[in-house]
């Protein structure tokens, strides 16, 4: 028992019943644009904000574990009454850090591993003072995981003994141009004065404000940590998986590892609430093509009463009769689905060119792909119910049905 | 398949019985044992006022209903215990329909119309089942008419093709339900000087439910039926 058969019927019925099946192919298409439109948009800003947030910042940060009051357990049989004081958390190195980047560097699903210290210091330029954050870098490490050398707007990306970066708000604030000496005060008479090779900027305004960019050594000297590291940055080959290869790094280093994800919290709650309406729209959109098809095949099988009668006495089956409104329902889904994830690419493509120009949506070909065939798979569920109508048919009735 | 095998017997219905509303207060039988062989050769008319069971007869007899109790033989074969995969296999195979209004299938042409039986069996029509189609067509006299749709073709005209559709598996036994009720009296004539041709030719036993009298005297047997009985059965 050949398809080609039901194959021909379906085709024939579908072009016949011409008006019903343009007008549900526009349904049809008209949802699959806006589901792709949607989707694609939603993933364009999405990934722009996550990059943009991430460019920034590193996706796990290494810190040395909260320190705690260490208590003696009383003896059996006392009672121990406990006034407990939370400890204030100095700056202070991980230990071993040269050790932990070495392990951490042949770690998978890690790209990047790079050590810093970092501190509280003040920026002075004659009478002007600014609180700044120091950051001790391994310049070629560092770059892998924020990429400043790109960010520098004057000046070389050049770190040294005597060399620091500075963000151009800070250089605006303290009017500081490449070239200029800074002064740096890390407290309890530590001092160095240092030469602005380079401002950068990063588009945040507050790093643009506070971050020092220096050598190791030098900033050592200046949080009085010598030869200490307070802080390993990772990056990771997943974004996603931050999370997973933060909680490995923890327990594989007793450290504290925080994934951007934690950092970002709210962030991420507001993605999560944008993708999960995104979705909601789409399968409520989905939902009313698919009951659209349903009512236009059911309309169809009982335009088609006394035909099904015909073609049932003449020997066709059952199930050849329900394979005639399968077809029926996923070629709705397939044939609507392409003009309509084509014009929602004409959206998107719109969009980039008349749009706001905020943002940049990636035009994906994968998601045509998968609009279409869950365009036919809904095709084919929604056809379903009309189709067990038809093969179910009492011929007898089917064939005298005026 | 030819005439000279006129005496094979092509059904036989043995205590045919048919109720509807079985169980309930309204039960009603309409079929009350009914008894009936017809051979290859038989060219039969069953005639019977309104309500008298004709109409449920036939499509028992066509496999389209279930009888309530007795036995129908197709070729020699029992129906009661067939599912119904098989029972739409064997009307396929052995009977041939042709109703009152034309029936045809709007979508398709004329030709396609009469290699329905077949497509819906083995799927694209070979050269030869083709080739059958229009011989079977030029002899209803259709000839070059074979791409019209039905909605192109004057009454008389869909019903032929009707009975070429019918005629297409070669059936042993051609069912007709008021074939020509629908048609001016010279159209009728036609559809049923082909019903003859064919039951001489192939040998294909004919069942024609008629209020016509004067086509159920050119028959060579009169079933007659009333209140659910045969009451009369003259060859």
């Amino acid at each position: 028992m050949a398809i080609t058969t039901e194959w021909a019927i379906a085709t024939k019925f579908l072009r016949e019943g011409k008006a019903q099946s343009l007008l549900i192919l526009v349904g049809i298409g008209l949802g699959v644009a806006v589901i792709v439109f949607l989707t694609a948009l939603i993933n364009g800003l999405q990934d722009n904000t996550i990059a943009k947030t991430l460019g920034t910042q590193a996706h796990i940060r290494v810190q040395p574990a909260v320190e705690r009051n260490l208590i003696v357990p009383p003896p059996p049989g006392t009672t121990q009454l406990i006034l407990e004081d939370k400890r204030a958390q100095r700056l202070r190195s991980i230990n071993n850090w040269q050790q932990v980047r070495d392990i951490l560097d042949q770690q998978p699903h890690i790209t990047a591993v790079s050590p810093l210290i970092s501190g509280p210091a003040f920026a002075r330029r004659g009478e002007a003072l600014e609180s700044v954050a120091l950051l001790g870098i391994d310049p070629e490490r560092y770059q892998r995981i924020v990429n400043l050398r790109d960010a520098m707007v004057e000046g070389a990306f050049r770190i040294g003994a005597d060399d620091a970066l500075i963000g151009r708000q800070l250089a605006t604030d303290l009017g500081i141009r490449v070239g200029d000496k800074l002064r740096l005060d890390g407290g309890q008479e530590r001092e160095a004065v240092v030469n602005v090779a380079g401002i950068f900027e990063l588009g945040v305004r507050e790093l643009d404000a506070r971050y020092v960019y220096l050598d190791m050594k030098q900033t050592q000297s200046l949080v009085d940590l010598p030869g200490a590291a307070t802080i390993i940055d990772l990056t990771v080959e997943d974004i996603f998986e931050a999370e997973e290869v933060a909680r490995r790094v923890a327990r594989l280093t007793g450290l504290k590892a925080e994934s951007w994800m934690e950092t970002n919290s709210q962030l991420m709650n507001a993605l999560r609430a944008q993708r999960l309406s995104t979705r909601m729209i789409s399968v409520f959109v989905a939902l009313s093509v698919a009951l659209g098809i349903a009512s236009v095949l059911s309309v169809s099988v009982v335009q088609r009463t006394r035909e099904i009668g015909i073609l049932r006495a003449m020997g066709t089956t059952r199930q050849q009769i329900l394979r005639i409104f399968l077809i029926q329902g996923a070629l709705f889904g397939l044939v609507g689905s392409i003009p309509g994830g084509l014009a929602g690419y004409g959206m998107i493509a719109a969009f980039n060119t008349l749009g706001p120009k905020l943002f940049f949506v990636p035009i994906d070909v994968g998601l045509l792909l998968s609009a279409s065939s869950v365009a036919t798979l809904t095709g084919i569920v929604a056809a379903a119910l009309p189709a067990r109508r038809a093969a179910t048919l009492d011929p007898v009735e089917a064939i005298s049905h005026v | 398949m030819s005439k000279q095998n006129g005496e094979e017997e092509v059904l036989r219905l043995e205590g045919i019985r048919k109720s509807y509303n079985v169980g309930k207060p309204t039960t009603v039988e309409v079929l009350h044992g009914i008894d009936l062989t017809l051979k290859r050769s038989d060219f039969a008319a069953l005639v019977g006022a309104s309500g008298s069971g004709k109409s449920t007869l036939l499509n028992i007899v066509g496999l389209l209903d279930r009888p309530t109790s007795g036995e129908l033989f197709l070729m020699g074969e029992g129906t009661r215990d067939m599912d119904d995969g098989r029972r739409t296999e064997l009307r396929g195979d052995v009977i041939g329909f042709v109703f009152q209004f034309h029936h045809l299938i709007q979508a398709f042409t004329a030709l396609e119309n009469v290699l329905m039986p077949l497509m819906v069996r083995t799927g694209k029509p070979t050269r030869e089942q083709i080739d059958r189609g229009r011989q079977l067509l030029a002899q209803v006299g259709l000839d070059g008419l074979e791409h019209r749709k039905p909605d192109e073709l004057s009454g008389g005209q869909q019903q032929r093709v009707a009975v070429a559709r019918a005629l297409i598996n070669r059936p042993a036994l051609l069912l007709a339900d008021e074939p020509t009720g629908n048609l001016d009296s010279k159209s009728a004539a036609e559809v049923f000087d082909l019903f003859r041709q064919f039951n001489r030719e192939f040998g294909c036993a004919i069942l024609l439910v008629t209020h016509d009298a004067h086509m159920s005297e050119q028959c060579d047997r009169t079933i007659t039926m009333a209140d659910g009985h045969i009451e009369n059965d003259i060859f």
